[in-house]
């Protein structure tokens, strides 16, 4: 989904373990041991949360109730990223693969959840991480809430979120010029829809309800998409790198074609 | 683990006793309402007493498809609410994600013969050729049970029901869906008056969802809905016309130290039941099942652990899914029991006066007919004693979500994949 195994390094330098040093730092190097499982296993829960959103059924659609819940984790995840500093880490180095390299679609849609800038947490306490709960694999509680506890303490660092683009809880959409354009170029012309990121709008655009007011007045009509049929179709025939044709998408872009057709030509 | 073959539309998905006990009406995946009737007491036939045979069997719901959003609508039935019997006919309401329908079950054990107008085969009679007057006789027939659908309440829930419950007035009901509780005549269907409704303005900022509701047993001013968040409102409807303001809030403050990236998940309320007698309520979250005062709001009076043991196990049963599994939880009668199922098939019974617990197992290879179901544990600790199942064991696909239990007597129905279980008080 995006580069693993890149070198994670925490807000200090010094933290990271002197090669050859344990003797001398046998505690502490435990303890950045146990708190870099502490990351991987929290990483992972991120990884697996995030393909949880994009996988979502054929043809009915995705339970609302575990999209809100895997979407709070996600977000847990990312604030407790950003108040050590792993956030703006992890989307450096994004930020950097995607300028070098051509970036999948897969990693667009990662980039688009990932990449939030939260106004509320800056400026925002520090808040405690939380404890890892020990199950298969993961380290066990105890010294996870000593080893974590002493990194916090380090103070975070203010997020600032250099993904292409960012989305605060308010709903707001900010685009960093530069890579903005790399990436999102060719998209932002097809659909000048103000909220273009697939895996969010796959989670709640079949919920989203801008139809609402037509719902209580015309029967049979339940909540449409944000794009109408016809842009929909505009932004099937311009086949890009858009996200709409990417492996998220619920749907195969030929069934979306083939049923458009039908309604239009009436049958 | 065996891969057992069977057709997913037989995949039982609610669960229900009518209001006497007499009758228990199953739904399932493919649409269907399967429903039981129990036998009367009979002489002749001792060994029956009690028992439950299928009484009517109809398809109340058909895969539909949304041509706006291109999505199928499934068929499955989410829940089925009985209605009180007014008549000789029987009326249940029963739904799927979006649509709910109210279902007329008579039966037609005799028939008229000696018709003055037509013969026999209906043919009308020459009636130059009747030359007397008879007076029709009711001859008994074979029993002959049918369904008819009497009312559609459609095109009220944009996102999936998850609940409908019929009010004390015997007039109105509420059906749920994530965002919405609309409240309903049950003559009426055109129209329904939506009485919450917490969509946010931005469906980004959408952090929390309903899971239940359900409408007081004898305030029929009165009901209760349940977030995701692991939280409760009660509404009183005459307070406002839209009850976006709860009258009282019930949530539990949350221990610090069990914190973690599962806690709000384990936390969502996946059942809510009012005791009968009005005066608690019950919760089923992940792990455990609450019973609250409705009079205390900071937090349950009773708690009690369904599977403790899973909690270790957070991580792998979000990997499967398995920690979105929506239990159901139930009261016996007199509100001295309660019932919620676990995994393996097993499901538990706690008793709240002797704060006694049970696990039983509902699977064909552990119970013959008018045996005696025995205890099983789960192992917990490293040690495995001859007769536990250790954790590691236990079959996660093996889910028992949906039970029941007769509203007066020791019956009790236990919905285990597509099969249904039915499970009384032995009498010697």
């Amino acid at each position: 989904m995006f580069p693993k195994g890149t070198k994670r390094k925490f807000s200090d330098s010094g933290d990271e373990p002197a090669a050859g040093g344990e003797d001398v730092n046998q505690p502490s190097s435990v303890a950045v041991r146990m708190l870099s499982s502490y990351s991987l296993q929290r990483q992972s829960l991120l990884d697996m949360s995030l393909i949880k959103l994009q996988l979502c059924h054929m043809l009915v659609e995705p339970n609302l109730c575990r999209s809100v819940l895997i979407a709070n984790t996600v977000r847990q995840i990312q604030e407790e990223m950003t108040q050590d500093g792993t956030w703006q880490i992890m989307t450096q180095a994004l930020s950097a693969a995607n300028a070098a390299a051509q970036c999948s679609a897969d990693r667009l849609v990662a980039t688009e959840v990932l990449c939030r800038q939260t106004e509320a947490t800056q400026g925002e306490q520090v808040l405690k991480p939380f404890p890892a709960v020990g199950s298969e694999g993961c380290p066990a509680e105890e010294e996870e809430e000593v080893v974590v506890e002493e990194e916090g303490e380090g103070g975070p660092q203010p997020p600032t979120c250099q993904a292409p683009l960012a989305w605060t809880p308010a709903g707001k959409r900010k685009m960093d010029s530069r890579t903005a354009e790399q990436v999102f170029g060719t998209f932002e012309i097809k659909n000048p829809a103000p909220s273009p990121d697939p895996a969010l709008e796959e989670l709640f655009s079949d919920v989203d309800a801008s139809y609402y007011d037509l719902d209580t007045v015309l029967t049979g009509m339940q909540s449409a998409p944000k794009m109408g049929p016809y842009d929909l179709l505009e932004s099937l025939s311009s086949h890009g790198p858009s996200p709409l044709s990417s492996s998220t998408s619920c749907r195969s872009d030929l069934n979306e074609l083939d049923h458009i057709m039908e309604i239009i030509v009436g049958s | 683990m065996s891969a057992s073959s069977f057709n997913q539309a037989d995949i039982i998905s609610t669960v229900e006793f009518n209001y006497s006990g007499e009758l228990l009406a199953t739904g399932d995946k493919g649409g269907r309402v399967v429903i039981f009737q129990r036998e009367q007491e009979s002489k002749n036939r001792p060994h029956s007493r009690g028992e439950y045979n299928v009484y009517s069997t109809f398809q109340s719901h058909e895969p539909e498809f949304d041509y706006l959003k291109s999505l199928e609508i499934e068929e499955k039935i989410n829940k089925i609410r009985w209605l009180p019997q007014q008549n000789a006919a029987h009326s249940l309401l029963s739904t799927n994600d979006k649509t709910i329908k109210l279902w007329k079950i008579s039966q037609r054990d005799k028939r008229a013969e000696g018709y003055n107008l037509k013969d026999e085969d209906g043919r009308l009679r020459d009636p130059f050729r009747i030359t007397s007057l008879r007076v029709p006789v009711l001859l008994p027939m074979d029993r002959m049970v049918e369904a008819s659908p009497r009312r559609i309440f459609a095109n009220a829930h944009t996102y999936h029901i998850n609940s409908i419950s019929v009010n004390s007035d015997h007039e109105t009901y509420l059906s749920a869906d994530d965002l919405r509780v609309n409240l309903w005549h049950l003559e009426i269907t055109d129209r329904s008056f939506n009485i919450v409704d917490i969509k946010p303005a931005n469906m980004e900022e959408l952090t929390e969802v309903i899971t239940a509701a359900e409408c007081h047993p004898h305030q029929c001013n009165v009901f209760v809905y349940s977030s995701s968040k692991g939280t409760i409102r009660l509404c009183d409807m005459r307070a406002a016309a839209l009850c976006d303001r709860q009258s009282k809030f019930f949530e539990e403050p949350e221990d610090p130290s069990s914190r973690s990236f599962f806690s709000e998940i384990i936390s969502s309320i996946s059942d809510v039941k009012f005791s009968h007698s009005g005066r608690y309520m019950m919760t089923r979250d992940y792990l455990s099942v609450k019973v609250w005062d409705l009079n205390m709001e900071n937090r349950p009076v009773e708690t009690y652990q369904v599977h403790e043991y899973l909690r270790s196990k957070l991580c792998s049963l979000y990997e499967n899914d398995c920690i979105f599994d929506k239990f159901e939880c139930c009261w016996n009668g007199a509100d001295s029991a309660i019932m919620t199922g676990s995994y393996n098939n097993f499901f538990r019974m706690f008793d709240r006066n002797t704060r006694r617990d049970v696990t039983l197992e509902a699977s064909r290879e552990n119970s013959k007919p008018r045996a005696i179901l025995k205890a099983r544990k789960v192992s917990t600790g490293g040690k495995r004693k001859k007769d536990e199942i250790s954790v590691d064991s236990l079959d996660f696909n093996k889910k028992i979500l949906h039970t029941a239990w007769h509203p007066k007597e020791n019956v009790i129905a236990v919905a285990a994949t597509n099969n249904l279980y039915i499970f009384q008080d032995k009498i010697n």
